[in-house]
């Protein structure tokens, strides 16, 4: 059993509102991420359900039993620190031992769990060093190796990637996918990665200010944001707005452009309304079913693809594009548009229009 | 904070950021410098010397004139004068012990007390937390001979006068505030993560402060403790306000208590001056790579 709840919890430092209302719910064994840029709450939603944190309002329920006052002792959670805590006095073993040795756990049982997580991560060899003597990489090992010693409630863990290369963070991305699968245990993990967070995540939750966004699978997070901010914070390159209003069947740009207005939104004429499009359904290779023209402003060669800049009035459309493209900036272009993967949002609220036509 | 400093800010490190060939030629700008640093240890150092030579003389090379600089009789007699008197032991050694009393007590009281409070200043969200630092802290801000009035009149309604608890808890309140905000840079320092994950690990609060937090506090705790205890150590005017007794007296007093009446022994005063002197540079000595490491924590962490 591992689930986890937490309900309305607020905290705020000095004048800084950290926390404001964030009601999460985490399945067990899901693969629980919490997604957000810096200074969104994610670590202090962590803390939270760690209880290192005292909380102004809200409860933790953890197995369906409040434990909004628990010591962090008395919870039964792991946690994986960003910074991986390990305890500088100590060797990789005695800091892997750690959890067992605060449990009064036998030296046999210690020392053959110790050797399981150790040949799991393959850090059998780094055991007798201190953590000074160990690189970022295997410094994270051993705090994974801390934190999985034992099979608490739910594992907790802290952007544990963040400090890592590109080439070892997507390496233990799959590891950790790996873990999570063979364990079948319960993980939060908190990460202002969005990738990371689409492709090991079961749950993502989006945080904004110490508000949660929006919960859903990474798909449904992608594919049906919530709001406008959900769809600028999720993806790469980031989805394109362009100003907007209904007029009868068409949509009509601020910039001058009219799109067949899709046939699944309900907003009345006038109504101002942002149109998000991301780069992929966007092309300059005459795809889609409508188009926009603008001129060229840039390409971004990025190997697999080239990201092509096209402005449209004084707005910047993203499109996605074949790595040979080619052209010239200020050269006119025509964007071909998929109107039915687009999206709408008001302009005013942010919320995302209702797609239930769809 | 002399000693500290003095170990910190040696004068090799200055020599050798500096390239030799660009100014005096090379090695002469070094014993241009040796030798003006040596004509200044002289100046600073003779005071010191003087007292030493002193402890060492027979009476009458004392008080020749001209003074006698090398050829002197040397003699142990003063040093002997100073802890042992005729039938025992003598009134200053008394006083040394008495020091070696107070000053240790007061220091581990003040390093007791001051630890955890500096942890807890450090970790937990007080209220008015600046405020109250800055009260602690005020309790410094007033020489001692502006309060020892108050402090005797207060002392003589609770019987505390020429008493070594008196003197004890004195030192103690004077200690504490500095050991809470020295400290407290200490432990500032120090991550909390390591207490985060003590307690996720199983540990309850001041078992992760015991166990994991501060292990790594030691070389401050030795540094601050260095601090205090040289503040007890020669402490003056508490002292000789508020005892009065031979056996209750520490050393500063009573070395002071030599000087006046007709004739000065000044052989027993120099000698007693050196006894007690030395028990702090030992002990800043012993502890030094600690002072270093203490003073210049900050600087060299992260």
């Amino acid at each position: 059993m591992g689930t986890v709840a937490v309900h309305g919890l607020s905290k705020s430092f000095d004048k800084v509102q950290a926390l404001d209302g964030v009601t999460l719910d985490v399945p067990d064994g899901s693969f629980f991420v919490v997604l957000g840029p810096s200074g969104a709450g994610k670590t202090t939603t962590l803390r939270a359900i760690a209880g290192l944190e005292k909380l102004d309002a809200g409860s933790v329920h953890l197995d369906g039993r409040d434990a909004t006052g628990d010591a962090p002792a008395a919870r039964d959670l792991a946690m994986v620190f960003q910074n991986y805590a390990l305890y500088p006095r100590h060797t990789a073993y005695e800091n892997i031992a750690s959890p067992l040795r605060a449990r009064r756990c036998s030296s046999s049982e210690i020392a053959a769990a110790v050797e399981q997580m150790s040949s799991l991560l393959h850090i059998e060899h780094l055991l007798q060093r201190r953590p000074a003597q160990l690189s970022g990489g295997e410094m994270q090992r051993v705090a994974l190796a801390r934190a999985l010693v034992r099979r608490p409630r739910a594992f907790l863990m802290d952007e544990p990637l963040t400090n890592l290369d590109l080439k070892l963070r997507v390496e233990m991305r799959t590891e950790l996918t790996r873990i999570h699968r063979s364990l079948g245990a319960t993980f939060v993990y908190v990460t202002n990665d969005q990738v990371e967070a689409l492709s090991m995540a079961d749950q993502v939750a989006v945080l904004k200010e110490g508000k949660v966004q929006q919960v859903g699978t990474p798909t449904e997070v992608y594919e049906r944001p919530a709001n406008q901010w959900v769809a600028g914070f999720v993806g790469s390159p980031s989805i394109s707005l362009l100003a907007c209003h209904a007029e009868g069947d068409r949509l009509v740009g601020a910039e001058g452009w009219t799109l067949p207005r899709p046939r699944w939104t309900t907003a009345e004429d006038g109504r101002p309304l942002l149109l998000g499009l991301r780069a992929e359904d966007l092309s300059v290779e005459q795809r889609g079913n409508a188009s926009l023209s603008g001129e060229l402003y840039g390409l971004e060669p990025l190997g697999d693809r080239t990201v092509v800049d096209v402005r449209v009035g004084t707005e910047i459309l993203k499109v996605k594009a074949r790595p040979t493209v080619t052209g010239t900036p200020g050269e006119r272009l025509l964007v071909t548009v998929d109107l039915d993967r687009a999206h709408l949002f008001d302009a005013g609220t942010g919320l995302a229009l209702s797609e239930a036509g769809r | 904070m002399g000693v500290s400093v003095d170990e910190a800010v040696s004068t090799g490190p200055v020599r050798d950021h500096t390239p030799p060939a660009r100014r005096f030629g090379g090695r002469g700008r070094s014993v241009l410098e040796i030798a003006l640093l040596t004509v200044l240890a002289v100046v600073m150092l003779f005071p010191v010397l003087w007292m030493i030579e002193t402890s060492i003389k027979e009476n009458r090379d004392v008080y020749a004139i001209p003074a006698k600089f090398f050829d002197f009789t040397v003699t142990l007699d003063h040093f002997k004068d100073v802890f042992v008197a005729s039938g025992g032991r003598s009134a200053l050694s008394v006083s040394f012990l008495n020091s070696v009393v107070v000053a240790g007590v007061s220091t581990v009281l003040a390093t007791v007390l001051g630890v955890p409070a500096a942890w807890a200043y450090s970790r937990f969200a007080v209220k008015a937390k600046k405020d109250q630092l800055f009260f602690i802290l005020s309790t410094r801000f007033m020489p001692p001979v502006v309060v020892v009035i108050p402090i005797f009149l207060m002392y003589r309604q609770f019987g505390l006068i020429d008493t070594k608890l008196g003197l004890i808890l004195i030192y103690t309140a004077f200690n504490v505030p500095f050991t809470i905000w020295m400290m407290k840079g200490f432990v500032d320092e120090v991550p909390a993560e390591y207490e985060d994950a003590a307690m996720l690990d199983g540990y309850t609060r001041l078992q992760a402060f015991w166990r994991f937090t501060l292990p790594l506090l030691l070389p401050g705790i030795a540094a601050t403790a260095v601090f205090a205890l040289i503040f007890s150590w020669n402490e003056f005017v508490f002292a000789i306000f508020l005892t009065s007794s031979d056996d209750v007296r520490t050393a500063p007093p009573a070395i002071a208590g030599l000087i006046g009446g007709t004739t000065v022994d000044w052989g027993l005063v120099a000698a007693a001056s050196v006894v007690f002197a030395l028990p702090v540079l030992v002990f800043a000595y012993l502890v030094r790579k600690h002072l270093v490491a203490g003073v210049t924590l900050g600087a060299v962490r992260r």
